[in-house]
């Protein structure tokens, strides 16, 4: 009975399509996949052999809306209908998008876009890898850029397919490979536009890997502009076309000279204006030195001047006083007894000379009248006895004392007093 | 690496550059970095200037063997088929 139920149903039902949501998703071992599609008002059981599994570039979830095409038939051990699937597409979206879509939630939760994980492209690199195809646009857009900005670049290429089967492993392996060798500073990988399907080996769980693994910074630069595959998500930057990941992973050699010789430039100018400027600070310093040592010089020279007016002050000073003392010296010195002494002595001679002369005017007056006299009363003689006069110079002064010098006594006038001789000795006692 | 090199040989110039143009630093500090800055650009030039332009390909052969050599545009073939 299943069996002719079966026989039936297999030939009436040999290839359908059919609409619905998945459910009781089951995916044992086997690599077989079972579960249930249902829409609103009814469901029906449905298989997945491995064979087809494999192929499903998206994974099946729960709830997922899917249009397939397969073949009814009757399970007799449970004898029970099902649908063997060969095809299964999601409703609204292609099946390479829906499993873009999931695979890039995933690579997602895992991390692998994360902002932080992106390493910094280097601004110099020497040697660039670069993943493509020989026979694409890309490498050649690629090779121009690279040899027009920075014509001493090295380069080196690792060929791979870039569509197809095996396509996403050998750009693993690439990228692996680039690493390995160990002197390649960034990698640039991608390949010219392309329909969805073409660009699909860059969406591949594989090449997203090699690109998260990679130790040398990655440039994507698959298809053009609109073009976004998870290569361009996981890579470190993401160029929009080939040409732009040239342009984005090496500067223009030219300008990098003329920079290193600006800056060199720059380098000589600034150190030759601060040399400059702190000659003209040693100059200044100089210059106030030189104002000190000829201030000082002044100042040397005003005190000199000071002194010398000072020295002078005090000479005229000094002068005045010995002045005034020589004044005073000279007032006391007229008054000095001494002198009045010696000259009071100095006219001693004179006087006595004077007083002499006095004298002997006044004695021969006074002998004059006594001989007038004694002629009056004595005419006949005059007699023995004579006056004897003397002067004596022993000692200052006046003396009457006898002369020890004496004169023979007198003789005879013989009657005339004329010829008594009178002697007078004076002696100066200067 | 080189490239690391002449990077930071670059950005330690700009920096000297710059650090001289502020010329607050005294005498004896500014001429010892402006005669590192002096070395620092003849060194990046001679390494522009020793850099040669080589554009290699590599290419694994069939027993796995990984090799380098000098491309030329006919080299398609030596893609990889699947």
């Amino acid at each position: 009975m299943t069996g002719l139920l079966r026989t039936s149903i297999e030939e009436r039902f040999s290839d359908v399509w059919l609409e619905g949501e998945l459910s009781n998703l089951r995916a044992p071992g086997s690599g077989h996949v079972y579960c249930t599609l249902k829409d609103k008002t009814s469901q029906i059981r449905a298989v997945l052999f491995r064979s087809t599994a494999v192929r499903l570039r998206f994974a099946l979830q729960e709830g997922l809306q899917v249009i397939v095409r397969g073949r009814l038939t009757v399970y007799e051990p449970r004898g029970e209908y099902q649908i063997v699937l060969d095809t299964v597409e999601p409703k609204g979206i292609g099946a390479l998008q829906l499993a873009f879509e999931q695979l890039k939630e995933r690579l997602a939760t895992e991390g692998l876009f994360d902002q932080d994980r992106k390493k910094s492209i280097p601004a110099f690199p020497r040697t660039v890898g670069v993943v493509t195809s020989l026979t694409g646009a890309a490498i050649r857009d690629i090779l121009a850029v690279l040899r027009r900005r920075w014509p001493t670049l090295h380069i080196l290429i690792v060929p791979v397919q870039v569509q197809g089967e095996s396509a996403g492993r050998q750009i693993a392996e690439a990228l692996t490979a680039l690493n390995h060798l160990g002197f390649v500073d960034v990698i640039i990988v991608g390949r010219g536009g392309g329909s969805l399907e073409d660009l699909w080996s860059f969406n591949e769980e594989i090449v997203v890997r090699a690109i998260a693994a990679s130790h040398v910074p990655v440039v994507s630069a698959v298809g053009h502009e609109i073009d976004v595959t998870l290569a361009d998500f996981v890579a470190d930057l993401r160029a929009p076309t080939p040409s732009a990941a040239a342009e984005a992973v090496v500067p223009v050699l030219a300008e990098t000279v003329e920079r290193l010789r600006e800056l060199k430039v720059r380098l000589g100018q600034v150190m030759l204006r601060h040399c400059a400027f702190e000659r003209r600070r040693l100059d200044a310093g100089i210059r106030g030195v030189t104002d000190v040592r000829f201030r000082l010089q002044e100042a040397a020279q005003r005190t000199d001047d000071m002194v010398d007016r000072l020295r002078e002050m005090v000479q005229q000073l000094l002068a005045a006083g010995r002045e005034r003392v020589h004044g005073v010296q000279r007032d006391l010195s007229g008054l000095n007894p001494i002198l009045a002494i010696k000259q009071g002595l100095a006219t001693v001679p004179q006087l006595s000379k004077r007083l002499e002369g006095q004298m002997g005017m006044m004695l021969a007056q006074h002998r004059h009248r006594i001989h007038a006299t004694l002629a009056q009363q004595y005419p006949e003689s005059l007699g023995d006895s004579w006056t004897w006069l003397q002067y004596s110079s022993n000692g200052p002064g006046w003396s009457n004392s006898p002369s020890s010098e004496r004169r023979g006594g007198w003789t005879g006038v013989g009657g005339s007093i004329g010829k008594r001789a009178i002697e007078l000795h004076c002696h100066a006692g200067v | 690496m080189a490239a690391v090199k002449f990077e930071q040989a670059m950005a330690r110039l700009e920096a000297i550059v710059g650090e001289l143009e502020k010329s607050d630093l005294p005498l004896d500090e500014s001429l010892k970095i402006f005669e590192e800055g002096i070395r620092l650009s003849k060194n990046c030039l001679k390494i522009l200037e020793e850099a040669e332009h080589k554009v290699e390909v590599l290419v694994q052969d069939k027993n796995g063997k990984k090799r380098i050599h000098a491309y030329s545009p006919d080299d398609a073939a030596d893609e990889p088929s699947s």
